[in-house]
């Protein structure tokens, strides 16, 4: 096990996955772009792969690394399905800014 | 015979269903085959069953269970027959009665579109009636009580186009409602006393009870309210005379023969309460005697002849109640058999009048009919010496028992007496008023119309009521004549046992005893004051028309008014009812109810309203709602803990 990692509080990694986090929800909310939108949601996700990482290294324990992979699974998957949709919805109005999009109301 | 018994119950009510459902799809004649059929089947099987059962030997009555209808704890309510005399003798008169009726409807009602449905109705009211007088228990008389209240709104509506006809059931069927609460009040009392609703259990478990004496008058109280409303007793007798609107063999077959006399059978069935209150029982007397009256002076001056005949049943419904106010029930029943014969033929007979002169009603349209329609005239003026009491028709032996009995009773009995006596005059006087006006007078009809006798099936009937309303008087005769007791000791068995609780409580009314002198007298009294109607009519209408009667002023505008009870009621019941109704309608519920209920709704529309604001369609700010939510959710488990 790389001894670096092993010195670096678990405080410092939280903190750091707080403030990954806290990008990409600000990047979710205030971003115009829906493909910037994405990345943020991708930022998110792992900010939350980051401290089960973290949490299952301390306890020592395999659990929090097995979820990560799924989560991962599941980002690939939402960014295949996403990304599909983007490209569909850029064709049909030539725009990715996510307020133009706003025909779903009633 | 007796094993079959409940077979005449249920042929009426199978050919209430056979041409109820049917009535479309058969031909008249076959209805009212039918009909007439499941009327007088039963008549001959009670008739057999008469024979078997003795009932001048027999005391115990013979009960007929069919099945449990209601088993709730200790309340029990079974369709159970109780097959003895007293409900013997009023199958009799309904089936026999009413199957002469029927058959007169086959020729009265030829040509009407709803005939089969006016036979399946005929039909329900048997059936119902029959339900009443046989039923074992108060819950499946009740049955019945109401049953023929629901008949009778439907046979006096049966012409439901015309509003008259319409209003009159509806009339009839309220004023019977008012009358029935007295009915539940009454079970429910007897239930609450007596642990059982069964006649003869109540009979026993009552002797048994030292105090019941003291809830009698309440008890008898309530069930004389009822009787009040189906017999047309003062106050709720203004339905009668308006329910004339339904076809005359209606009138006849239920404002005659059966269903205004239930009052008086529910009396003589509940005979051990009525006779443990004297107090309520002078009341009916008061009641009794007071309707005779009234409804008699009312009758003098009508010009409808079905109107006419409908006062003199209310008068001769008093009558009855006079007798069992006095507590002489069986004077009550015997009127009440004569009264069935001999009114019966009369409204049958008007309704031949009405038929042979193409739907006239109006006495003074009608004259000189006597010859032309012979059959007809002799019957009717059969029933008309029998119903103003000359010797030796039924009616006389019936009134003059009642008479006496009123004359012997307490303190009070000359005035009930001379109160029946005066009564008994006015009845002779317009019975023969409306016999020479129609049959001797003047010739008023139309002379455009051919005056004819009516078919056979309406006169046979006709000729048979005839024949018993001039017979039927000898089953009991007073002791000056042949001194017959046949009915007094047929009803022994039925009234003896509420006789001895009575005596033994010590609330039986006395009646003086009598000298047969002054029983000859009196008999002597009340022939001579109905040949004084006789002759008045005679004279006011025959010898020389005088016109004293027919120019309504003072108090003669008064009585052809009928007292004016009719607009009484209206203002003082009906008016204010229906203010008070429309008040809670169009008050009440649009400016309170409908306004608190419309606003729930408006509310919710209110808060739609705002709320479909948040849902803007931008993306952003739908995320920014749940980061907002999510960061709620965990400062509330941060600072509450998990």
């Amino acid at each position: 096990m790389n001894p670096i990692i092993n010195g670096i509080p678990i405080s410092y990694i939280l903190g750091l996955a707080g403030i990954l986090f806290s990008i990409g929800v600000l990047g979710v909310l205030i971003r115009r772009n829906i493909v910037i939108i994405f990345m943020s949601v991708e930022l998110i996700l792992n900010s939350v792969n980051l401290v089960f990482v973290t949490f299952s290294k301390a306890l020592s324990h395999i659990s929090g690394e097995t979820v990560v992979f799924f989560v991962m699974a599941i980002a690939a998957a939402e960014a295949a399905v996403g990304l599909a949709l983007v490209i569909a919805i850029f064709r049909h109005k030539k725009s990715t800014n996510v307020d133009e999009l706003q025909s779903m109301k009633w | 015979m007796l094993e079959i018994f409940p077979l005449v119950v249920f042929l009426p009510l199978f050919g209430f269903l056979f041409n109820g459902f049917l009535k479309g799809r058969i031909p008249h004649r076959m209805a009212g085959a039918i009909g007439t059929l499941a009327v007088f089947v039963p008549f001959l099987i009670t008739l057999a069953a008469f024979n078997e059962f003795r009932p001048m030997e027999r005391t115990a009555p013979h009960l007929v269970s069919v099945f449990d209808w209601i088993v709730i704890g200790n309340f029990k309510s079974s369709f159970g027959y109780q097959i003895d005399q007293l409900s013997l003798y009023m199958t009799l008169i309904i089936t026999g009665i009413g199957s002469l009726i029927h058959l007169y409807s086959m020729g009265y009602m030829k040509g009407n579109t709803s005939y089969n449905r006016f036979f399946a109705y005929l039909n329900l009211f048997i059936f119902c009636m029959l339900n009443l007088v046989l039923s074992d228990n108060l819950v499946l008389t009740f049955l019945g009580w109401e049953g023929v209240g629901l008949s009778s709104y439907l046979l006096i509506g049966f012409d439901y186009e015309k509003s008259s006809a319409a209003e009159a059931g509806m009339k009839a069927f309220i004023l019977n409602r008012i009358g029935d609460v007295g009915f539940i009040f009454g079970t429910g009392f007897l239930f609450w006393f007596g642990g059982s609703l069964q006649y003869l259990e109540l009979q026993t478990n009552l002797s048994g009870l030292g105090e019941f004496a003291n809830y009698a008058n309440i008890v008898a109280l309530f069930f004389f309210v009822a009787a009040m409303g189906k017999s047309a007793q003062i106050p709720l007798y203004v339905w009668l005379p308006d329910a004339m609107a339904g076809p005359t063999p209606v009138s006849a077959l239920i404002h005659a023969a059966t269903m205004v006399t239930a009052g008086v059978f529910l009396i003589v069935r509940l005979n051990f309460v009525f006779l443990l209150a004297p107090e309520t029982s002078l009341f009916i007397a008061c009641i009794g005697a007071t309707t005779a009256l009234f409804a008699a002076t009312i009758g003098t001056l009508q010009n409808d002849i079905k109107k006419i005949l409908a006062y003199s049943t209310v008068s001769q419904l008093g009558f009855m109640f006079l007798a069992m106010g006095s507590m002489s029930y069986v004077a009550g029943l015997f009127h009440l058999m004569t009264h069935a014969f001999f009114k019966a033929l009369l409204f049958l007979g008007a309704g031949s009048v009405i038929h042979a002169l193409h739907h006239e009603q109006n006495i003074k349209n009608m004259g000189g009919l006597f010859g032309k329609i012979k059959i007809t005239s002799f019957t009717f003026l059969l029933g008309t010496l029998a119903i103003a009491g000359f010797f030796p028709f039924s009616g006389f032996f019936s009134k003059d028992l009642i008479l006496e009995k009123a004359y012997t009773y307490g303190s009070f009995g000359t005035i009930l007496w001379t109160m029946g006596i005066a009564a008994a005059f006015f009845t002779s006087f317009y019975m023969f008023r409306l016999v020479f006006v129609v049959f001797f007078g003047k010739d008023n009809t139309d002379s455009h119309h051919k005056i004819h006798e009516s078919p056979w099936t309406m006169t046979f009937p006709l000729v048979v009521l005839a024949i018993g309303a001039a017979s039927v008087g000898f089953l009991q005769t007073p002791h000056f004549f042949l001194h017959i007791d046949t009915l007094e000791r047929y009803f022994a068995p039925v009234l003896s046992k509420g006789y001895e609780l009575a005596s033994l409580k010590g609330s039986l009314a006395e009646h003086k005893s009598l000298v047969h002198d002054v029983e000859l007298s009196l008999a002597g009294f009340s022939v001579g004051i109905a040949t004084i109607g006789l002759i008045l009519a005679y004279f006011l209408y025959q010898r020389k028309h005088s016109p004293i009667l027919e120019e309504h002023t003072g108090f003669r505008k008064i009585l052809f008014h009928k007292y004016y009870i009719d607009e009484i009621y209206d203002f003082l019941l009906v008016r204010p009812f229906l203010f008070l109704s429309k008040g809670v309608a169009f008050f009440f519920d649009t400016k309170i109810l409908d306004r608190f209920f419309i606003s729930i709704g408006l509310s919710f529309g209110v808060i739609a309203g705002g709320l479909r604001r948040l849902q803007s369609g931008f993306i952003g700010d739908y995320a920014l709602f749940i980061v907002i939510g999510t960061f709620c959710i965990l400062v509330y488990l941060l600072t509450r803990g998990v």
